[in-house]
Parts: structure tokens; sequence; C-alpha cells
């Protein structure tokens, strides 16, 4: 199992360790529902060292991008951040990045932790195909160390230790900056539903910018948050977890990505998508809440009139909401909010009735 | 990092605990180290009071934040009482595992299954060899 350079100071920290697409990972400090609680009040700090950060750097760095993702890059601006999903030749999706500009011609693709080889090679192979030899392609993830600072006040305890004007950087935006002095790329954008910040320096440092937030932050109520915590919170702000909601049979339009999917531009996949969106899909992802007792989980059956209809591919406990929550894959006629639906919970029906995404949104 | 296993209980491979108490019965829950695993726990489905259970067949069901497992009886009997607080406060087997966190009471058919049981430093040994 692969360690981030944080792993002693989760051990140090009491951290209850898990494995995660190959890395041992905390699961939870405090425990999931505090570490959820604090983050939705106050702020979470986690550790997202196991992410993939591809760069691609040239003349024809766009091109290559425009290729690989379903998002239109075209308009892109400097410091901006775009979310775009990349797609095989059906159109089913190999992985959901964010895409940033840093420069002209230079971007950084990041990644999911178990895409990120996957990622690498798919680029490198359409550069191949289509002869991008001015696009260089390079995988920065291991020395890369990245981290999340989630919730309300966020931007308060980063502020103390970041160089430049925090408050004017705008929902994904990025600015090349110092952190404890540091350089470093910070966002204003996470996984969680709340305002934060993703921060990139040099996987060597990160962990005394770990230590400097968790200090500066403590008096302010900041706590270290794990992916037990990081699961609840973007399941409900309905956020989507590649190899739960996608995977390479799942095309964007299936899912909540038609939003990231540019038909008039060309990429990989774009004509079978075309015919999707043209035909319509068969099946669509929908959130549910539970109407009756029980915790629906990934892979359990959900019935309507008597008959399997389709899958859950995320559910938990809501800490927010307290109430059992998840998201599902049904035909197109089940997907209207209001729609009974029962899930098979350990050979039990509960019912569940759909409803709309996101399940918790913030007050601005 | 989780509470040290008390040593005047047995365990099971599976992070069950049995306390003898009088006359032939037993008190049962979970280790701090198996509720640790589970994460925060929302819901607790108990036993009817009266069951017959088998050793190692499942006696109730723990749902956390992050996943569903079953319990399983570390020994062989009836079902005589169960925490009926953990309905109302589930997180009490987060808190406090091997104590007021405990799942049922259970009259044993066959005393000398808690002989087969673990001590704590053998479920210690296991914990620290067993990757979960």
């Amino acid at each position: 199992m692969k360690k981030t350079p944080l792993y002693e100071r989760h051990l140090a920290l009491g951290a209850t360790m898990t494995e995660f697409g190959g890395w041992a990972m905390p699961v939870q400090y405090s425990g999931v529902i505090d570490e959820h609680r604090n983050t939705r009040t106050l702020a979470g700090l986690f550790d997202v060292c196991h992410m993939g950060e591809i760069e691609i750097k040239g003349p024809q760095a766009l091109d290559l991008l425009q290729r690989v993702m379903s998002r239109n890059l075209a308009k892109q601006q400097i410091g901006e951040m775009k979310l775009s999903a990349i797609t095989n030749e059906k159109g089913g999706i190999i992985d959901d990045v964010t895409v940033y500009k840093r420069g002209e011609g230079h971007y950084m693709v990041v990644t999911n932790a178990a895409t990120r080889d996957g990622d690498r090679e798919w680029i490198l192979k359409a550069r191949q195909e289509r002869g991008y030899s001015k696009a260089d392609v390079k995988d920065l993830s291991d020395a890369t160390g990245k981290i999340d600072i989630q919730g309300p006040i966020a931007q308060k305890i980063l502020s103390e230790i970041v160089e430049g004007d925090l408050a004017a950087l705008r929902f994904y935006h990025a600015m090349d900056t110092r952190v404890a002095g540091m350089p470093a790329l910070v966002s204003r954008s996470g996984y969680t539903g709340e305002d934060g910040f993703e921060v990139y320096t040099e996987a060597a440092r990160i962990g005394e910018i770990w230590d400097l937030l968790l200090h500066v932050g403590d008096p302010h109520g900041l706590k270290p948050a794990g992916l037990g915590s990081r699961d609840t919170l973007r399941l409900e702000a309905g956020m989507m977890l590649f190899g739960h909601e996608m995977c390479q049979t799942v095309t964007p339009y299936e899912v909540i990505y038609g939003w990231i999917t540019d038909l008039d531009k060309e990429f990989i996949g774009r004509d079978a998508l075309k015919r999707q969106k043209a035909d319509g899909v068969r099946r669509k992802l929908v959130g549910f809440e539970l109407t009756e007792r029980g915790i629906a989980r990934h892979g359990y059956p959900v019935y309507a009139g008597g008959e399997k209809i389709g899958e859950v591919t995320s559910g938990t406990f809501s800490p927010t909401l307290e109430k059992a929550i998840g998201l599902a894959f049904v035909p197109v006629q089940f997907k209207e909010p209001g729609t009974v639906l029962e899930v098979e919970i350990r050979s039990r029906r509960a019912k569940a009735k759909v409803v709309p995404l996101p399940f918790y949104k913030r007050k601005k | 990092m989780a509470k040290p296993s008390p040593n005047d209980r047995k365990y099971t491979k599976e992070h069950e605990w049995a306390k003898a108490d009088d006359g032939n019965t037993i008190t049962m829950g979970i280790t701090d180290h198996a509720q640790e695993l589970l994460t925060d726990v929302v819901y607790v489905e108990l036993p009817a009071v009266g069951r017959k259970v088998k050793q190692m067949q499942p006696i109730a069901v723990v749902e956390s934040v992050k996943s569903v497992s079953d319990i399983f009886a570390p020994v062989s009997g009836e079902v005589i009482e169960v925490n009926k607080a953990l309905e109302a406060t589930p997180e009490m087997i987060n808190k406090d595992a091997f104590g007021e966190g405990w799942i049922a009471k259970i009259k044993m058919d066959t005393p000398s299954e808690l002989d087969g049981l673990m001590t704590s430093q053998g479920y210690e040994e296991h914990i620290k060899t067993t990757p979960h």
C-alpha cells in the first residue's frame, strides 16, 4: 500500500486507517459524524495527496486536452479551473477530473487516485495517435502534495498563512502564491459542498503546511477530517465518486455530467454521446431518501412495482439531514422526484422516494 | 487509538466480547477496535428476547455511516436481555464499547464454549497480526 507524505501524522493523530485506491488513508480521527459536522459548521482539513496531478505543457497542450476532455476548454482563462470528464470511444467515463489552466499552453489535470495511471496512459495514447509532439505530458503526482481545507471558516484560517488576497479568489479559480512561505497553487474549490480551498505544493513540504494549518486553525475549530466524512459530505452535496456512480460503461448523460459535455467540439467519445443524446438515455442517476428504516449501500438492488429496476451506487446516513440518503441508477421513467421506489436492504425492502439533487446546499 | 481490551472477559476473532455474569449467563458486545473500524454507529438491530442462538451465528446488525456489519453470538444459548438504550443512542457503542455499549445478555447452553474463546492478550495479538 502506498503512503502519503502525511501518513505518520495521521498515525500520531490517532486516525483509523484504511485502504483506498491502493493508498493507506485516514478514515476518521475524532469520528465521521463529528468531522462531518465540524466541516459544515467550522472547517475540516483533508489529506488528498493520493490524487493524481498530470501536467500538460506546450503549444499543442490545448489541442491534446480538447481531444480527451468532454468539456470545451477553448475559452478557459489562465487561473480558471474546469471540471471535465475523460471519455472512451463509447462515451463511457474513464475519469472525472479538474483542469487548471496555469498559463498559455500550461495545464494541470487532477485525477482520482486509482485512475491516475490509466488517465496518463490514455492521454499519452491520444497524443501519439494525433501526433501532438508539442504537448509534453508529465505525471507530477509523486512530487505533488495536496490538502483541502473546507468549511465556512476555511478562508479565515488559510488567510493567516497565505500570501495574497484569498477573499478575491473566485469559485473554481486558482492562484499561484506562497503558503507558509512555500510556492503553492491554491484554488477555491473542493468536494464537500462548502466554501473551501485545494492547496498544492511540493510533496516533501506538504507536511509543514498541514502542521501550520492545524496549529493556526485549532483555536478557530479546524479539525483534521478523514475519507469517511469526505464521502458523507460529498454525497450530501450531490457529488459523484468515480468507481461508485461512474465507470467506463457509464456515460456523462446517464449521470449528472451532461453540463460538462460539449458536443459542438471534437473529442474521443463524442460520436457515441451524440447518438445517445439524440436517442435519449435509458437510465439515469437519481437521488433518493429512504422513508423507512435502514441505510442503503453501494450495490443494493432497487425495486419498483415488485420488479428489480436498478442499483444503489452510494448510500449513507446523512449527518446533516439525519436520514438515509443515496444515489441510484433507475430507468428514466422513474427519475422524477416523488417517485416511490424500494431498496432491498439485506433481504428486506425499504421504501424510498426520488428527491432532487443536491440533498444539501449551503446558505450563501 | 483503540482502548485496551479488558482482561475480565473473552473475545472472538470477529471482534465480539463475552463477559461471564452470574449463573451461566454472559453479557456481550463488540470491541473498541471493532467500533473504530465501523466508524460512527447510527443504528443497531437487536435480537428478540427469547431468541435461541448458536455460537458464531448472527445475533445483531450494526449500521455505521460507512458500513453494515453482522454481529455474531460469542456463545450458544438464549437471549435473555438486550440493551434497549442502543435504539435511541446507538453512539453508545462508539463511546463505551466495553461498558454501556453492550448489546445482549445470553444464557449459555454450553458454558465450556466460553473457555474456547480468546483471552484479551490473544485478542490483542489477533488484531495486531490480522489485516482487517
